[in-house]
């Protein structure tokens, strides 16, 4: 049950990947993504991290590609690229599949065994809350102040004209 | 497996068929309603009361004709009122419904009437699955290709983000003193008595979560994304037949979610002070769900009764109200269920 669970989400996830890049249409793009996001944290919740599953789906899926998608609407671009906008688009599928091919190699080489879920209660809210107020505080805490700083930084540059 | 699969199924199909039945009657509530507070009869021709007026309706809505505007985007137009309906079905399955702890059903532990009563994070799937919704609204606005429709869905969108805000922290300070994610353990812990509800320690909390959950489900006074009168209907302008009326049923869908989360999270739930003491087994099971109901029904007449008694808010209002009233509210309340925590008096 499981394994048809993640063979299913795992393909849809890369397929809706490659979509969210090859699409002309930058509204399907973002929803591709969407998609993507949504895959993946059903593969989450099937390795037991349910938390992270809806962290997952609140944040990216939920608020932050809903962003994405105003941005999108909003934004007087021409909605969809031409053939001629798309020519560097080769040269990336170039570098991609040199990127492919070489981690793929690595992945053989490192003859990797996909990850045991996790036991008891190292999903749950209780552990993960733990972690982040006792061992990872610093990192939890440094990461806010990222954030602000990232947020009054793009304020600036607005403000900068007036 | 097999047994516990098809308690799951049996549960999940009467509390979807209960979701369901909810909208027509809500129709006619809303109808009838509207037509008391505005000192007229409303629909009375079809059946006792004009109680059969929905279903004519829903015939209507059913063969009606279903057109589709030539500049849309196929794809999106068709995708949207199916998210919308989607995420309204799938919402409730973390909400207990009623009692039924003793009850063995084929063999089975009934485990309480709640179809997932042991996903672990329960009420965040909830959330979860809500954020997603406003992607129908925003999908519907931009694919029909109507300026009308795409600032609706804006708006709508703009509202939804907002709002989610002050109702999701709300929902945290319950969470905090219960101590769990599970709604069944919200129900449990505010059973003992009434003054255990979450909508007397937590009032400024519970009157949060009851605005905000008017703006989440688009109901007037902050029904922006249709306001009639300046958008024509907003995001579902284009949308004609059963598409619209998937828009319809997701909105009344989602008012009763709203409710049966409101109930559930402050005002305990199906439990009733000795209503557990008094009764066990099957007749429990009745009374609890006749509770639940019946505290569902306050809320579901609230939003019709708040929505032809208020006019719509001004669009700065609605933002000044969400950022700078209910955001700074929201938090207050979670700093004193905090304090009241830490001193033990919670």
């Amino acid at each position: 049950m499981e394994t048809v669970v993640f063979f299913a989400t795992a393909v849809v996830a890369v397929v809706a990947a490659v979509v969210a890049v090859a699409h002309r249409n930058p509204v399907i793009n973002v929803l591709a993504l969407v998609v993507t996001l949504f895959c993946v944290a059903v593969n989450f919740a099937l390795l037991g991290a349910d938390f992270l599953a809806a962290a997952q789906v609140i944040i990216y899926a939920g608020a932050i590609l809903v962003l994405f998608l105003f941005v999108v609407m909003l934004l007087n671009a021409p909605m969809e690229t031409t053939a001629e906008e798309r020519r560097p688009l080769q040269a990336g599928l170039g570098v991609g599949l040199a990127l492919v091919t070489a981690l793929g190699a690595i992945l053989l080489l490192a003859r990797l065994q996909p990850a045991a879920p996790a036991d008891g209660p190292a999903g749950t809210v209780q552990a993960f809350g733990r972690l982040l107020m006792g061992p990872y505080l610093f990192a939890f805490e440094a990461i806010s102040v990222v954030l602000l700083a990232a947020m009054v930084g793009a304020l600036v540059l607005v403000k900068r004209k007036h | 497996m097999w047994g516990e699969l098809a308690v799951t199924a049996v549960k999940l199909l009467i509390i979807a068929v209960a979701m369901l039945t909810t909208v027509p009657i809500m129709v006619w509530v809303e109808r009838r309603g509207a037509a008391f507070i505005q000192d007229r009869l409303g629909p009375n021709r079809v059946g006792p009361l004009g109680l059969f007026q929905p279903i004519i309706d829903a015939v209507k809505l059913l063969f009606k004709e279903d057109v589709t505007p030539a500049a849309v985007n196929r794809w999106l137009y068709f995708l949207a009122p199916g998210i919308s309906l989607f995420i309204a079905l799938v919402t409730f399955i973390v909400i207990p419904f009623g009692a039924g702890h003793d009850i063995e059903v084929f063999g089975q532990a009934l485990n309480g009437l709640i179809v997932a009563p042991d996903l672990s994070v329960g009420v965040l799937y909830l959330l979860a699955m809500s954020s997603l919704g406003v992607y129908g609204v925003v999908l519907a606005g931009w694919s029909s290709n109507n300026k009308y429709s795409l600032l609706g869905g804006l708006r709508s969108s703009a509202q939804l983000i907002s709002y989610e805000l002050s109702l999701t922290i709300a929902v945290l300070a319950v969470l905090m003193s219960t101590g769990s994610l599970l709604l069944t353990d919200v129900v449990a812990h505010q059973s003992p008595s009434l003054l255990k509800w979450n909508a007397v320690p937590q009032v400024i909390g519970f009157l949060v979560f009851v605005v905000a959950m008017f703006a989440e489900t688009n109901r007037l006074p902050f029904d922006m994304a249709e306001a009639e009168t300046e958008l024509v209907a907003g995001y579902h302008v284009e949308y004609s037949s059963m598409k619209f009326a998937a828009f319809f049923m997701s909105e009344y869908i989602h008012m009763a979610t709203a409710s049966a989360l409101a109930v559930t999270l402050f005002l305990g739930g199906w439990t009733l002070p000795g209503l557990e003491n008094a009764l066990s087994g099957w007749p429990l099971l009745l009374a609890s769900v006749a509770v639940f109901v019946a505290k569902m029904a306050l809320f579901l007449w609230l939003f019709v009764w708040v929505r032809w008694s208020l006019p719509r808010f001004r669009y700065d209002q609605l933002m000044n109200l969400g950022w700078k009233v209910l955001l700074p509210l929201s938090v207050l309340n979670l700093v004193i269920v905090a304090v009241l925590m830490s001193v033990g008096k919670l």
